[in-house]
Order: C-alpha cells, then sequence, then structure tokens
C-alpha cells in the first residue's frame, strides 16, 4: 500500500481573496436575485434606522408647548422636526394628535415596507443558497470521481468526507447567514452613525468613543479565550481517546478484572478536562454579559452627557428626542457590534473550507490519453472481425491510426509486463523489474507478505496507477494507449474488501453490468453459488443491503462480489484476496463458484493463503518486488525455496 | 428532563445554585436602567418648557444639601434641579452597570465551572457504567454507541445545562421583571403587553412545531446523502474497476437534489418566522406610541416614560422569543439526554454470585445441558444443549465454521455472558455463584478480537497481574515466544506501543497478549483463536511454552488450523451450536466428516494468516 499522507486542514485560509472570489464566483448565476438581496438589506436597513429616528420628531412633536405663540416661536427658531413640512406644520399648529396620526403612520408605512423586504430578501436567498451549495456538492463529487486512486490512497476517507460534510456546511452557511447578515450589520451601523452625525455630531463623537473601548476590551478578551480554548481542545483530545480506546477494549477490560484501574485513570484526565475547559469556557461567557453591561454604560453616557449639553443649549428640548433616539440606536447597534466579529470569525472558516474543497476540486483528474477502445464485435470463422453495435459476447480494441485507417485486435485477456519498475513515491521502489506474462485463459497466482507488491502489480493492470510507456501490454496493445474506461471495462476485480452498496442484492450484483437483465443476475448468483442464500433472505432477490451489507456474512457478501464480477462477464478477472477473510471449510464450499468464474479467463490471483493458488498455471513469490520464484505448485515444492517453506508452515506471511 | 440534567450538578450545586442567583440579580438591575432614564428625560422635558414637576422627584442635592432630598410635586425645575436629576441617576446607572457587570462576569465564569462539573460528573458517571457493564450490555449498544453517548452527547447535555442555568433562568426573569416595571412605569400602557405576549408565543410555538418535522426530514436525507459519500469513498476501487462514476455521480445529485427540495421546503416555512415576530414587534410600538403619544400630548407624562415603555418593550418581546428559542433546543438536546440516561439506567445483567469467597482451584469445566442466546430468545439459539465435561488440567481444542458457537461457547466460562438455560460449573460449583473478580482472576482468556492499550509493552503486560516481578513478565513472555521480539526492538519491554498496539504486527500483538493472558497465572487458559497470525512452527512452540510454564492449567485451544489442536488431550467439533463430535485427532479423522472435511481443505496448504472471523 502507498504510504498515508496526513493532511492538516489550516484554520486560516492562506489566499483569502483568490478563494472568496471563487466563492463568490459561484453565486454568478444569480447575480440579478444577488443585487436585489443586496438592495433589499440595505432597505431594510435603512427602514431600521429611519423608523427608529422618527422617534426624535415626534417626541419633539409631542412635547411642543401648548400655547400657539411659543410653538411658532419656536418653529422660528428653527426647531427640526420631520423633513416633511405638512406634517410638521400640524405640530406646530398645534394639532398635536393628527402629528402624532401622521408620523406613527410613517413610521408604520416603513415597518410595513421592511417586513416585506425582510420576506422578499430571504425568500430569494434560500433559493439562491440551496441551489449554490447542491452545485457545489455535485462540482466536488464529479470532479472526485475522477481522481486518480492515488488521491484516495494518500488522504483518509475522514478528511476527504469533511469536505462534504464540515467545509461545505460551513460554506452554506456563509451563503445562507454570513454574507447578508454581515451587510446587514455593517450597513446598520453605517445607517446608525450616519443618522447620529446628522442629530448630533457631539453625542456621535461620545458614541464612537465609547465603541472604540468596547472593541479594545473585546480584543483583550478574545486573545485571552483564543489561547485556552487551544489547551481545551488539547483535553478534549485525550479524554475522547482513552474513552474510545477503553471503551473499545471493554472486553480485555473485563477479562483483567481491570475496571478499577480504569476508572481510576479517567478520573484523572476528566478532571484534568473539568479544569481546562472551565477556564477555557469562563473568557467566552463572561464576554456576553459585558458586552450586555457595557451597552449600559453608554445608555448612562450618552444620558448624562446628554442632559449637560441640554441644560447649556439653547433650545433644550430637541435634547429629549436626541436621547430618547440614541438610546434605541445603542440598542440597534449592541447586537451588529457583537455580532460582526463572528460573522468576520465564520467568513474565515468558509473560506478556510471553501480553500480545502477547491483544492479537492484542483487535484488534477486522472489522465486518459488512451485512444484505442472496447467494442462489441462479431468475428466470422477467417477471424476476420467487424465491429456491431449488439453485444456478442465477444469484444476487440478499435485501434485508430495517425492515417486514418483502424485496425481491430480480438479482446482475448493476454497480459504481459516487461521489466516493470514501479513506486508510489519518488525515490522507493515497491516493484524491481518484475517480467510476466499471461496468456488468455491462464491462472497466474502471486504470493507474498504484505508491502511485497501484489496489490501494485494489480493496480497497475487497470492503471490506477500507471506505469512509463510500453512496459505493460495488453492484448499487444500498449496499456496507456488504450482508454482507461475500456481497460477497466474488460477486467474485473474481486476484492478482499467486497463493498457492496446500499440497494438490493439485485441491484448489487447488477452493479457488475448496468445493462444485465434479472435473468443474467440470477445466472451469475447461482454461477457463484450464491444463488442459494440469496433465496433464503427476507425478500430474496429484492432483499435491501444496507451498511455495506451488514446483515450478511463474509462469506455470504463475498459470495456476492463474485457474482458482481461474473455478471460483468469479462475476459481478464483480478481476485485480490478475495477469499482471505473466509474460514478454509467455506473457502472449500465457495471454490466452486471461483473456478465456475474463472473458466476460460486470464486470472490473476492474490492470496496468502496457499490452498487458493495451488492449482494455477503459474505462481509468483514476490518479496520486496521482486519475483523470487515463479512455477506451478509441484515445480515451486521441488525447488525447496521460499514456497516450500511456506507450505510447509516453516514460514509464516505477515 | 430539566430533573435529569440537575441531577449530573452533584457536587457543583454551589457554582449552579450561585450562577442562577447572579443572573437574577443581572437581570434585576437591568430592567430598573430604563426607569432612571426615564427620570433624567422626564426632568430634562419639564425643564425646557419651564412646566412644573407632575410627582415627587426624589435625587442627591450635590450643590447644596449634599443629601438625598425629596422635591415635592408642582415645584418648578430650575438648571440645579436638574443636574441633581441627571448627576444621581447618571450615577445610579453606572453602579447598575457596574454591579450588573459584575454579576454577569461572575455567573459565566461560574457557569461555566459548573458546566464543566456537570460534564465531568456525567462522563465519569458513563464511563462508570460502561466498566461495569456485561458483554450483552455493551453488545445491546454497540462500542460505536457508547463511545458518542460518551463524547458527542455529553457535549450537547453540557450545553443544555449551561444554558439552563443561565438563559433558561434569565429570560422568564426578564420577561416577568420587565413586565412588572412596565406596570409600575405606566400601567395605562402595559396592558398591550398581554396582547403581544401570547401573539408571539402562539407565532412561534406554531412555527417552530410545523417546522420541526420538515427539518428533521430534511437531515435524514441530508444523512442519505453523505451516506453516498461515504460509500463512494470507501468502494471507490470497486466504482473504478466497474466503471461506474457516472452511475455514482448521478445518484448523488438525486442525493443532492432531494437535499435541496427539502430544505428549501423547510426554510420558506422558516423564513415567516422573522417578519412575522417583528409584526408582533412593530404593532407593539406603533401601539404604544399611540397611546404613550396621546398622553405626552395631553400633558399626561413626559418623553422618558414613553422611551422607558420601549425599553420595556423590547426586553419583554425578545424574552419571549428567547425562551421559544430555548424550548427548540431543549428538544434537540432532549434526545442526547436520553440517550445518555439510557446507559445509565441499565443495569449490568451479569453480577456476582452467593459465594463471594469461593476462588477458582482445580480448573475442572462442566456444561450441563447449556443453551445458550444472544437474544434471549429459545428459537433464536446459538448453542443448543452443550454437554461437555473437561477434567482440570486437560487440553481440549475446538473447531468449526465461522458462525458455529465458538467463541460463544467459551465465554461462557469467565461469565462474559449468562448460560440461557442449563448449568456451566468450574470446580463443580456454578459460575453464577462466583463473586465475578475471584471467577475472573481463575479463568484467562485471550480474546479473538483482541486489543493493547496505548502505553509501554510492560505497561501493558501488568495488566495480567500488576505487581508482576520482571521475572514473571519475562517467564510468561517467553512461553509466549515474545520475549526474543520484545528484546529486539531498542527499547525491549518499554517500547511504547502506541493507540491500539500499532506499533508491532499482527502476531506478535497475539503473542503479547497471550503473554498477558499468562501472568495472571490462571486455573484455565482459553485461547480464541488466538495464533492465527504466528506461524506454525511458532504456534506449536507457544503450546509447548503453556504446558511448561503451568502444567496443570486447563487450557481450552480454538483454533481454524488443524494442526493447532492435534495434539489436544481432545478435541469438541461445533457445527451450527451443537457439538458435533467429540474426541482425539486420530479418532476424529477415522469418523467425523466435517473433522475430514476441515483437514482435507487445509492438507492442500496449511499455512494461512489472520484475519478469519
Amino acid at each position: 500500500m502507498p504510504p498515508r499522507t496526513k493532511y492538516m486542514g489550516a484554520h486560516r485560509p492562506k489566499n483569502l481573496k483568490g478563494t472568496l472570489v471563487r466563492l463568490l464566483s459561484y453565486l454568478k448565476p444569480y447575480r440579478v436575485r444577488m443585487v436585489v438581496v443586496f438592495v433589499c438589506i440595505a432597505v431594510q436597513c435603512a427602514c431600521n434606522v429611519l423608523a427608529t429616528s422618527l422617534l426624535n420628531p415626534l417626541l419633539t412633536g409631542l412635547a411642543l408647548p401648548n400655547s400657539l405663540e411659543s410653538t411658532e416661536q419656536m418653529a422660528k427658531e428653527g426647531i427640526t422636526l420631520t423633513p416633511f413640512d405638512f406634517i410638521n406644520n400640524l405640530a406646530f399648529s398645534n394639532n398635536k394628535l393628527a402629528y402624532l396620526g401622521a408620523v406613527v403612520g410613517l413610521m408604520a408605512a416603513i415597518y410595513v415596507l421592511s417586513l416585506v423586504v425582510n420576506y422578499t430578501l430571504n425568500r430569494l436567498l434560500v433559493a439562491v443558497s440551496t441551489s449554490t451549495i447542491k452545485k457545489l456538492r455535485d462540482d466536488l463529487f464529479a470532479h472526485m470521481q475522477t481522481l486518480p486512486i492515488r488521491v484516495f490512497d494518500t488522504n483518509t476517507h475522514g478528511e476527504l468526507m469533511s469536505r462534504y460534510t464540515n467545509d461545505i456546511d460551513m460554506m452554506n452557511e456563509f451563503i445562507a447567514r454570513a454574507i447578508p447578515q454581515f451587510a446587514s450589520s455593517l450597513m446598520t451601523i453605517v445607517g446608525v452613525f450616519t443618522m447620529m452625525f446628522i442629530q448630533d455630531w457631539k453625542l456621535a463623537l461620545v458614541m464612537v468613543g465609547m465603541l472604540v473601548l468596547m472593541g479594545i476590551i473585546v480584543k483583550f478578551i478574545g486573545g485571552r479565550s483564543k489561547k485556552n480554548f487551544v489547551a481545551q481542545q488539547a483535553a478534549v483530545g485525550k479524554l475522547n481517546g482513552y474513552i474510545e480506546e477503553l471503551t473499545e477494549g471493554q472486553k480485555v477490560v473485563k477479562a483483567f478484572n481491570h475496571e478499577e484501574l480504569s476508572i481510576e485513570q479517567f478520573d484523572k484526565i476528566n478532571s484534568h478536562w473539568a479544569e481546562v475547559s472551565a477556564r477555557a469556557n469562563s473568557y467566552a461567557n463572561v464576554m456576553g454579559p459585558i458586552m450586555n453591561n457595557l451597552s449600559h454604560f453608554f445608555y448612562a453616557g450618552i444620558a448624562v452627557i446628554g442632559a449637560l449639553i441640554a441644560v447649556n443649549a439653547s433650545n433644550p428640548l430637541e435634547y429629549v428626542g436626541i436621547i430618547a433616539v440614541f438610546l434605541l440606536y445603542i440598542r440597534n447597534i449592541t447586537m451588529p457590534i457583537q455580532q460582526i466579529a463572528q460573522q468576520i470569525n465564520l467568513l474565515f472558516m468558509a473560506v478556510a473550507g471553501g480553500e480545502r474543497v477547491f483544492a479537492l476540486m484542483d487535484t488534477p483528474s486522472e489522465v486518459d490519453d488512451g485512444y484505442v477502445t472496447l467494442v462489441n464485435a462479431q468475428i466470422d470463422p477467417d477471424g476476420n472481425i467487424t465491429e456491431c453495435a449488439e453485444r456478442t459476447g465477444h469484444w476487440a480494441w478499435k485501434h485508430p491510426h495517425a492515417d486514418g485507417s483502424v485496425t481491430y485486435t480480438e479482446l482475448r485477456g493476454d497480459v504481459r509486463f516487461e521489466d516493470v519498475t514501479f513506486g508510489y513515491e519518488e525515490g522507493k521502489t515497491v516493484l524491481h523489474d518484475v517480467s510476466l506474462y499471461a496468456k488468455p485463459g491462464q491462472k497466474i497466482a502471486f504470493v507474498g507478505s504484505t508491502g511485497a507488491g501484489k496489490t501494485t502489480i494489480t493496480n497497475l493492470i487497470n492503471r490506477f496507477y500507471d506505469v512509463p510507456d510500453g512496459k505493460i501490454r495488453y492484448d499487444g496493445i500498449n496499456i496507456n494507449k488504450i482508454k482507461k474506461a475500456d481497460l477497466r471495462r474488460s477486467l474485473a476485480m474481486v476484492l478482499q474488501d467486497t463493498h457492496l452498496f446500499t440497494g438490493t442484492v439485485m441491484d448489487n450484483i447488477r452493479y457488475g453490468r448496468l445493462d444485465a437483465t434479472d435473468e443474467e443476475c440470477i445466472a451469475a448468483a447461482k454461477s457463484a453459488n450464491a444463488h442459494q442464500f440469496i433465496m433464503h433472505l427476507p425478500d430474496g432477490y429484492n432483499t435491501v443491503l444496507t451498511r455495506d451489507g451488514e446483515n450478511l456474512s463474509q462469506g455470504q457478501r463475498q459470495l456476492l462480489a463474485i457474482a458482481r464480477a461474473a455478471v460483468a462477464d469479462p475476459p481478464v478477472l483480478i481476485l485480490d484476496e478475495a477469499t482471505s477473510s473466509i474460514d478454509t471449510r467455506t473457502e472449500w464450499l465457495i471454490e466452486k463458484g471461483m473456478d465456475a468464474l474463472m473458466e476460460g479467463r486470464t486470472t490473476f490471483v492474490i492470496a496468502h493463503r496457499l490452498s487458493t493458488v495451488r492449482n494455477s498455471d503459474a505462481i509468483m513469490v514476490l518479496e520486496h518486488g521482486v519475483i523470487i520464484e515463479r512455477g506451478s505448485h509441484d515445480d515451486l515444492i521441488a525447488q525447496k525455496g521460499k514456497y516450500y517453506q511456506l507450505y510447509t508452515g516453516m514460514f509464516e506471511l505477515s | 428532563m430539566i430533573r435529569k440534567l440537575l441531577k449530573g450538578a452533584k457536587g457543583y450545586e454551589v457554582p449552579s445554585v450561585f450562577t442562577v442567583l447572579l443572573v437574577l440579580c443581572e437581570t434585576a438591575l437591568e430592567v430598573v436602567l430604563p426607569i432612571f432614564v426615564a427620570n433624567i428625560m422626564n426632568t430634562m422635558q419639564l425643564y425646557s418648557l419651564g412646566d412644573v414637576l407632575q410627582q415627587d422627584l426624589i435625587y442627591f442635592d450635590f450643590y447644596n444639601a449634599h443629601a438625598i432630598v425629596t422635591l415635592p410635586k408642582g415645584t418648578f425645575i430650575d438648571g440645579t434641579v436638574l443636574l441633581n436629576t441627571v448627576y444621581t441617576y447618571g450615577l445610579l446607572m453606572i453602579v447598575c452597570a457596574i454591579l450588573s457587570l459584575t454579576f454577569g462576569a461572575l455567573a459565566g465564569r461560574l457557569c461555566a465551572v459548573a458546566g464543566a462539573g456537570f460534564s465531568k460528573n456525567m462522563r465519569a458517571k458513563l464511563f462508570a457504567k460502561i466498566q461495569g457493564f456485561s458483554f450483552a450490555n455493551v453488545d445491546k449498544f454497540s462500542t460505536a454507541s457508547l463511545v458518542t453517548r460518551s463524547t458527542t452527547d455529553v457535549n450537547y447535555a453540557q450545553q443544555s445545562f449551561m444554558m439552563i442555568i443561565r438563559t433558561v433562568i434569565r429570560a422568564p426573569a426578564m420577561l416577568v421583571f420587565s413586565t412588572v416595571m412596565a406596570f409600575v412605569n405606566h400601567p395605562d400602557m402595559a396592558w398591550v403587553f398581554f396582547v403581544a405576549i401570547p401573539a408571539l408565543g402562539i407565532i412561534m410555538f406554531v412555527i417552530s412545531t410545523r417546522v420541526h418535522p420538515l427539518f428533521k426530514s430534511m437531515f435524514k436525507k441530508y444523512d442519505k446523502m453523505n451516506a453516498d459519500v461515504q460509500e463512494d469513498l470507501a468502494a471507490i476501487r470497486v466504482v473504478k474497476a466497474f466503471v461506474r462514476e457516472d452511475y455514482e455521480e448521478a445518484k448523488y445529485r438525486n442525493s443532492t437534489e432531494a437535499v435541496r427540495q427539502a430544505n428549501l421546503k423547510a426554510e420558506k416555512l422558516m423564513i415567516l418566522m422573522n417578519p412575522l415576530t417583528s409584526c408582533v414587534m412593530y404593532g407593539t410600538i406603533i401601539t404604544l406610541l399611540v397611546i404613550g403619544g396621546i398622553d405626552i400630548a395631553n400633558g399626561e407624562i413626559q418623553s422618558g416614560t414613553l422611551t422607558a415603555m420601549m425599553s420595556y418593550c423590547t426586553q419583554i418581546l425578545s424574552s419571549v422569543m428567547m425562551i421559544c428559542f430555548i424550548a427548540v433546543q431543549l428538544v434537540m438536546s432532549r434526545a442526547s439526554i436520553d440517550r445518555i440516561y439510557e446507559v445509565l439506567e441499565t443495569e449490568s445483567d451479569i453480577n456476582d454470585g452467593a459465594c463471594p469467597d469461593k476462588t477458582v482451584d482445580s480448573g475442572s469445566i462442566d456444561f450441563v445441558n447449556v443453551d445458550f442466546s444472544y437474544s434471549g430468545n429459545k428459537d433464536n439459539l446459538t448453542l443448543e444443549n452443550i454437554n461437555l465435561s473437561i477434567k482440570s488440567g486437560e487440553t481440549v481444542g475446538i473447531i468449526g465454521g465461522t458462525g458455529d458457537g465458538k467463541s460463544s461457547l467459551v465465554q461462557l466460562i469467565p461469565r462474559f455472558y449468562d448460560v440461557y438455560d442449563g448449568e456451566l460449573l468450574v470446580d463443580g460449583v456454578n459460575v453464577k455463584d462466583y463473586s465475578l473478580y475471584n471467577l475472573r482472576e481463575g479463568v484467562s482468556m485471550v480474546l479473538q478480537k483482541n486489543v493493547l492499550f496505548s502505553g509501554t509493552i510492560r505497561e501493558n503486560l501488568l495488566w495480567g497481574n500488576k505487581n508482576a516481578t520482571q521475572e514473571q513478565i519475562e517467564a510468561a513472555c517467553k512461553a509466549a515466544c515474545a520475549h526474543d521480539f520484545i528484546m529486539s526492538f531498542p527499547n525491549g519491554y518499554d517500547t511504547d506501543l502506541g493507540q491500539g498496539g500499532v506499533n508491532v504486527s499482527g502476531g506478535q500483538k497475539q503473542r503479547l497478549c497471550i503473554a498477558r493472558a499468562l501472568l495472571k497465572n490462571p486455573k484455565i487458559m482459553i485461547l480464541d483463536d488466538s495464533t492465527s497470525a504466528v506461524d506454525t512452527a511458532t504456534d506449536a512452540q507457544i503450546r509447548q511454552g503453556l504446558k511448561q510454564l503451568s502444567a496443570d492449567m486447563t487450557t481450552i485451544i480454538i483454533a481454524q488450523r488443524i494442526s493447532s489442536v492435534e495434539n489436544c488431550d481432545k478435541i469438541v467439533i461445533l457445527n451450527d451450536g451443537k457439538i458435533n463430535a467429540v474426541g482425539t485427532h486420530e479418532q476424529l479423522l477415522a469418523s467425523n466428516s466435517i473433522y475430514q472435511e476441515v483437514y482435507r481443505s487445509q492438507q492442500k496448504g496449511t499455512v494461512e494468516q489472520g484475519g478469519d472471523n
């Protein structure tokens, strides 16, 4: 097996701008709608700020002195009410109830507009975000299908999986919530400050000063909190690791009467975690009340300073309304300010997630320069090959040449390796000068320890990994010239890990050839000796298998995998440890199925168990990537070499 | 459910209770603030209009009296009165804010302590409980599920607990306090809240209950979608080998589309929440403004009172929303708490017997008409009518196919499982009468799926006997053919094994497990397919080593290989949960068809590798 390189996802994005642009480019098809969304957000913020601001003229207007002369006096002094003179005149003409009605009516209208806009923008946003995320997922998955096996070997499934779960979820969160909320927070803050400065620049400056203070405090606490969270993460890892290990080994714990000691050990780790976690969470928990109460300081500050200004002002009445509005403004911006830090964090996380997703999308696909294709063929008695559309049971390699001519070669299953040297990594050779040939219909076996290079050979035959030109030939054709899909269609693999799919038994067998009829599938199952147990399943061939066929025994799963290969009906078969997880007696029972499958096909068998390979036409004993012995069973026994040692139990494979 | 949560806080009652009290104080302080502002603003308005006081005004006179002064209503307000009022109430506000901040911050700190303590307690309880579980208990839950319950679920429960002691108290308290203050402030307006509160509650309740099943169904589709990826990843070689990339892609597209639609459906309903709740909020504000505005126009109240009312409006309605939000959160975390308690409330079904002092002395074993079923169901017996007598010091081999009940049979001896029917005697005493400790001290078992723990080789071996000397350790390792390879490591017995013993090969791991079991110096030794990854020569050597180390030890060997059992005093053939035959190698080879089959299948090449179940 090739080595795994540990991929550690960075938490901070490396290329913030590039990734962000690319992420946003996914929104391009919806750009009109996104523009509408942002306009809606702006309108909504404006509505909220304006509605709040109207409180000032409302209160001032209502508080105007009840005598007509003094109000006229005030009007002359230029007291500011609403921007609308016809409404203001109601107040100045001392028709206060009408004025109240007009201003409240205006507010109500603004509120209604804000509600409509809110619904519209959210409606657009869910449509855009769900479609965008679907597109992202589909693109990622589609690209992943084209990746070379190497990528799957060097990344754990968990790492790849987290692209689909954590990373894409984070991006969804980004599009559906972070962008609009960030925009809204920003616009609200800008809007509120604009209005503050319009209404009273002195108090507005006081607010700015207080906010700077708030920012400093947040930054201070945030920094300490982060350090503690890192410590907590480590403690959690240790704690969960212990729980996992001991729970998995619980039977051993019982067998050794070790319960007391494990609990003792656990209590230590658990207590340490509690300490660290309490410290880390303290900072986070303290942040909320601090922010909340800071706003009360602002509250008091604005009231006191406002009152002081008012006492010395020429027209103190104005300040009543201004203070009232400022108090509401404080309420309006406390939330956005608290959240904006969180939203920026979310943005970073989404971009980091996006970076990982795009990195996978940018991983180069399998290279396929092959141009030789596999076609259905009719072969007349003279051996002439003609291409045809329908399935005939015969196939040919269609080989177009540079001069425009096309030649056909019958698919027979002749595989040759010529001095193949290969390594998964630069400088680490796994196979050294391996030469071998398999004539059509022959059974070739590979025997050797883990890491000797057995699986590597099969990885090269189906081009999961590529070797330099001309080293491997299939029916005389350099396999690098064969289109990968066609090459693989001509081979069937049965692996040690069977991997069944969620679906019925019939679906799983049909996976070998999608256009196979039910009858063909059943025939394949019968030939693999699987029919009998399938009929005993609750719904026979329609029994639904879940989670890799968890309700089947290892042997039964293996039989289904063999049936799946049988229905594909290819000329070449690769059995990679296909029977290693079955006990000898069960293997003996399925052997007939295997023999039927191998009949007339070129077969490569990899096995630990020598009983499986004994009747092969040729057995290759591999050690450290070198074929050290080759020959039939009898030849090798007679040689009294490694194979003989293995066979007699003097040496064990590992 | 809250009661269950609170039970977990044992030992952390003080921080928990103080969190609640501090949060209450913080809330109370927050609620009086608008009244202070109202006083300032009202006085300002009266001052600027040159009006007289409409009710008594209390303030601290900073300029003249330097004492608390009550100004009777009807008094004219001058600049000094205004400044005094502003200073008095401004100072009060700052004091309140400082106190409130202190309380809030302390509550946050204590809540973190209580929360971590809660989580620690829950986890410790779970861990101890799981340690006490019988094999059947563990099987019922599955190991993976027990791990999830001890980690993820405890986290969720901790979050809920922290939310309860902070927010669950805070939101209703805020609601009640604010409503009371609203009435104190201006009873004529406060009735509006009696319409607004239920309206808001109903809207949130109706939408939440409708949205919940939609999201649940979405998450189900979401899980299915991720399962598709997982399946594809696991089977990527199969996918590529059969050239099924397009097929998988189409399958995944269907899943993502299903998720998209389900998500859209749920979100469409969800996005109604904001406009509808805002509608109530705005409606309340408008109503307050109209009523308050008329009162101001008539000179009955001043702007400050109306502004305070608006503050209470925000506080009241946001606490209603908070309550609904918490309710939803609690419902969601309920599943986690239930899953934790399901474990905590499960009693181990295997407990100490009536003779706690009885120890295993000779090591004879008798199965008398034993039936066994994992599901406790007589129609689904794994072992049926087992009668078998093993004398002290005998070596017995057991042969059978996958699923024939070999492991089940031996796991009954140290009472990992209890028999369904019949009796199992060790030393002539029913195993159910021993204390579990004494029984398991006497019986050593090398499990088929064996585990080494992170730590050094020595630490792992000491599991067998924590007081073992270096000589004893080496003797056991020599018998298990482990000494030589251990010594070949640079650090010898102090070599670190890594988690799950990843630094040794399969065969080495098996030999370490055997040595660990030997250190217990047991009367009965059971090897459940424990040498499958060891070559036949070493296998034979280990068997010899066992005999030498302890000649009178009863030994049971389960094996796939005939060679592992052919020298046993007797060999038991299990087939489909029943004893098919008992005899020596020669007897069975002559008369038993299953034994002959196995023998023949292995004659073609007897060497095999581990991994057989």
